[in-house]
């Protein structure tokens, strides 16, 4: 059925009609509406994506992964002095980093966006009550010395390398919110970006937001006291569509103009969807932070074996998946560090293709005898594995079946035991269930170092009440250590040389299996131009200045 | 009367306090929830914040003691706030309740509009080739995936021919009559197709059994037109067992209009419900299965009613005193 209504979107190409012309409005299609709007609670892709045309962070990665500032005049820096090291109250290692707003950044009230916002700010983010997601920076500044409306430096408890993104506080309007904090217990509810969403001094990005529809659309017109370039369009309309055929039927329609590849379609549907609308779209993969992999379960007895961990990956041939599935548009993952990002070392160890190097380690790791294709040990222990993920996955399921067959030719033995997400997550991964192999995908930041799910002390367990997802349960002092100082040996070439360590441990340790760094596909009409996808956590939409009509 | 009124508005109230519990329990038992599956797509949240959130949302407290601060707020009208939505569940639902209730109520008139005449004139023409072209068409209606023939409608309509609107609930900017029309219809006729299928099943064999009755022949033999018989006799006969079916549909209907408003993005009560299930939303989730449980409740009463209308023979009072 599904055939006839591909066949169907094709005829419907031949009907569209010409490109469009000048545009006031552009109309974008999403896969998610956000639950909520204030910046600071709960992390989401919808609204970070919305909020970038109306909001600026201190600090972002740009397109080319560099770090530049949006809301501040200038990157602090050790060298430069606007960050400096200093010991805290207790004697620790802290520091103090400086920031300047930018002179002409304005609410969309006019009121300017100054030091009293940052302090109230981090007033809500330390009070356990407020709501926000991610406290851990709030609660790390010990104090802010203010020295005029728009300089400010932060005092921290604890030094780490990554002072530049890390406080980059989501600064709130203190005029407006402050009345919202009055019983903070209350204030995720009573927040302006609630109750009040539409209000202009929420919002000081090239656009702010008019208009919102519940679970059906977001409209964002030009913010005139937005101080940066002019954007094109006078009118954006983010659009929640969650079912992606209807999504690209939309888009075939004209009901919307472009599908956003933060959150639109995945990289097979993008890939049925391309030749087809190639008339009127362009279709850009970008892969990114979002790593594929399989999580091994080290404290299984046959997996323990360093050995057999290795044959796995010997014994797959990931390019051609990424060519046969993906058409290379995904690709594949020698370590969890995109090569992408900075500290990414391209001499760290791979496993290419091998079958034969495969079958020689699983024959010094014991799996000698062969019967009926499927090795066994000197006990008469079949190699046998269990390989889960989630249910409904289709890539995920597809890949499932090629690595059974693929890891058959070796003569290990793939039983597919899928579970859905909710379960999958919410229980067999966290509670470390799973017997030997969990496929799903891990979302970075660049250059984030990756302590949750790597450190020993990360290993979730009933002692620590399950925390840390460092789920395969790798134990390894050379990796700890590591990982200790990637966060506080700053300077570039030892840095360096400690995430080269990092890369190195993790591929001869191999306590998951890198498969691929998953790519989002733009459908891009052909007059939209300007649009640059990231591949990181920052959207495009941070740069909707930048999008124009092709002419 | 007044009694059996009664009688069924505290047996509903019965049946809206067990469903409540059950689907509190049964949320409840879900592995995970959303702080678990918050970590998965946020690298900055610790388990230290995980644990402080939970707090926050009361979900480290116990099932029991939650449904129980619930039930406690409930009875004084407070349903609490809606964690999807930012919203107090009650507007969230307020909202949805229009926009469900407009595409459920047109697509059970156009259903039954279209279901009644076409069912009658089949039983009439049995095994004729009208009536082997209505029960194709039938088997069509009753088969075909509603996503599918969504998907269908949007591609035909608003892709290639360009006539309607392939989603939403009004343009943006617009939001005129025609405007809203024009987007209610491919919705309307999706949902339809869905249930008319069925209805026109059953209004023909409800019809065809009704017309080998001995009082058809009865009046037939007296020298009744069949047109008189038809409309005179046997069909109020026949929608007796209609009235059953329509009112138990109302559950089914919901459960195609989940699926009729993903596809069109229409923003009603089923995927409101889906959603809040699936994101642990306790507060909407409970108040909107507990909507369309009393919908339910309440269409089976009207049917109850409707009996009286259409057979003299049943007396709510009897029934009200057991009979």
């Amino acid at each position: 059925m599904l055939r006839i209504a591909n066949g169907l979107t094709i005829a419907a190409l031949l009907f569209l009609g010409a490109p469009a012309a000048a545009k006031d409005t552009l109309v974008i299609g999403i896969s998610q509406f956000p639950r909520n709007f204030n910046p600071n609670i709960e992390s989401m892709l919808a609204k970070s994506y919305i909020l970038a045309m109306a909001r600026r962070p201190f600090v972002v990665y740009d397109a080319d992964w560099k770090l530049r500032c949006m809301l501040c005049t200038e990157l602090p820096d050790l060298k430069k002095g606007t960050a400096k090291i200093e010991t805290t109250a207790d004697g620790k290692k802290g520091l103090a980093v400086t920031y300047t707003i930018r002179p002409d950044a304005t609410w969309g009230d006019g009121v300017p966006v100054t030091t009293k916002d940052v302090l109230f700010t981090w007033k809500v983010g330390r009070d356990k009550r407020s709501g926000f997601s991610n406290i851990e920076p709030y609660e790390r500044v010990t104090s802010i010395d203010v020295h005029d409306d728009k300089k400010f430096t932060v005092h921290v408890s604890k030094f780490t390398c990554d002072y530049r993104t890390r406080y980059s506080l989501g600064v709130l309007p203190a005029h407006i919110e402050a009345k919202s904090f009055a019983d903070p217990a209350q204030y995720r509810i009573k927040s302006a970006y609630e109750t009040d969403t539409t209000n202009p001094g929420l919002w000081y990005g090239p656009y702010r937001v008019t208009e919102v529809a519940s679970g059906s659309h977001v409209v964002l017109e030009q913010n005139p006291t937005w101080w940066g370039k002019k954007p094109a369009f006078k009118k954006v309309i983010v659009k929640a569509i969650e079912k992606t055929s209807a999504l690209s039927a939309n888009l075939l329609a004209g009901d919307i103009d472009y599908i956003a590849g933060e959150l639109g379609l995945t990289v097979d549907e993008a890939l049925a969807f391309a030749p087809r609308a190639k008339r009127k779209f362009d279709t850009v993969y970008k892969s990114g932070l979002i790593y594929e992999h399989i999580d091994l379960n080290l404290d299984n007895p046959i997996l323990k074996d360093r050995r057999v961990r290795r044959a796995l990956l010997y014994a797959i041939d990931r390019e051609a998946i990424s060519q046969q599935l993906f058409q290379g548009h995904q690709p594949v993952a020698h370590g969890q560090t995109n090569p992408l990002d900075t500290v990414y070392d391209p001499n760290a160890p791979k496993y290419p293709y091998d079958l034969k190097k495969a079958r020689t380690l699983l024959i010094e790791a014991g799996w000698t005898d062969i019967r009926g294709g499927i090795r066994h040990n000197a006990k008469g222990e079949r190699l046998q594995l269990d390989l889960m993920t989630t249910a409904g996955n289709k890539s995920r399921e597809l890949i499932q079946q090629v690595l059974q067959s693929q890891w058959r030719q070796a003569g290990i033995d793939i039983r597919i035991r899928n579970e859905p997400a909710r379960v999958f997550f919410g229980e067999t991964v966290s509670r470390r269930k799973f017997r030997h192999m969990a496929m799903y995908a891990w979302i970075s930041a660049p250059e984030g170092v990756p302590r949750s799910t790597l450190h020993s002390t990360m290993i979730p367990g009933p002692d620590n009440g399950w925390s840390g997802q460092n789920y395969p349960g790798l134990a390894n002092k050379a990796m700890d250590k590591a990982l200790d100082d990637a966060e506080t040996v700053c300077e570039d070439k030892p840095n360096r040389a400690i995430w080269s360590d990092l890369q190195r441990i993790y591929a001869e340790e191999l306590p998951a299996l890198p498969l691929y760094f998953r790519a989002n596909p733009f459908i891009l009409p052909k007059w939209l131009k300007g649009v640059k996808p990231t591949g990181h956590q920052f959207s495009t939409s941070l740069w909707i200045e930048d999008w124009r009509v092709a002419k | 009367m007044f009694r059996y009124t009664a009688e069924r508005i505290f047996q509903s109230l019965v049946v809206l306090l067990v469903l409540s519990f059950a689907v509190y329990g049964l949320i409840g038992l879900m592995p995970g929830d959303p702080i678990d599956l918050m970590i998965q797509s946020d690298p900055n949240l610790s388990q230290a914040d995980a644990q402080r959130l939970k707090a926050i949302h009361g979900l480290d407290r116990p099932l029991f003691e939650r449904y129980g601060a619930w039930l406690g707020n409930a009875v004084q009208g407070d349903f609490g706030y809606s964690r999807n939505h930012s919203q107090p569940a009650i507007d969230v639902i307020g909202s949805r309740i229009g926009s469900t209730g407009l595409l459920l109520g047109l697509s059970l008139i156009l259903a039954l509009a279209i279901a009644v005449p076409v069912g009658v004139y089949a039983a009439l023409h049995p095994y004729s080739k009208t009536d082997y072209a209505v029960n194709l068409a039938c088997f069509a209606g009753i088969s075909v995936p509603p996503f599918w023939l969504a998907l269908l409608f949007i591609i035909l309509f608003a892709v290639v021919l360009g006539w309607l609107p392939a989603g939403g609930m009004e343009t943006v900017g617009d939001g005129g009559l025609l405007d809203r029309i024009q987007h209610l219809i491919l919705p309307v006729v999706t949902l339809t197709i869905a249930s008319v299928g069925d209805f026109t099943r059953f209004m023909r064999a409800s019809m065809l059994q009704t017309l080998r009755q001995d009082f058809i022949r009865t009046a037939r033999a007296k020298g009744l037109s069949m047109t008189r018989v038809v409309t005179g006799h046997a069909l109020r006969n026949a929608l007796l067992p209609m009235v059953t079916i329509v009112a138990l549909s109302f559950g089914r209907l919901f459960s195609g209009a989940l699926i009729t408003e993903t596809m069109f993005a229409w923003h009603g009560m089923g995927k409101m419900i889906y959603d809040a299930i699936l994101g642990n939303d306790y507060n909407l989730a409970l108040i909107g299965l507990m909507f369309a449980t009393a919908l339910t409740l309440i269409g089976n009463f009207l049917a109850d009613i409707g009996y009286v209308w259409l057979d003299p023979r049943v007396s709510l009072s009897d029934r009200g005193r057991g009979a």
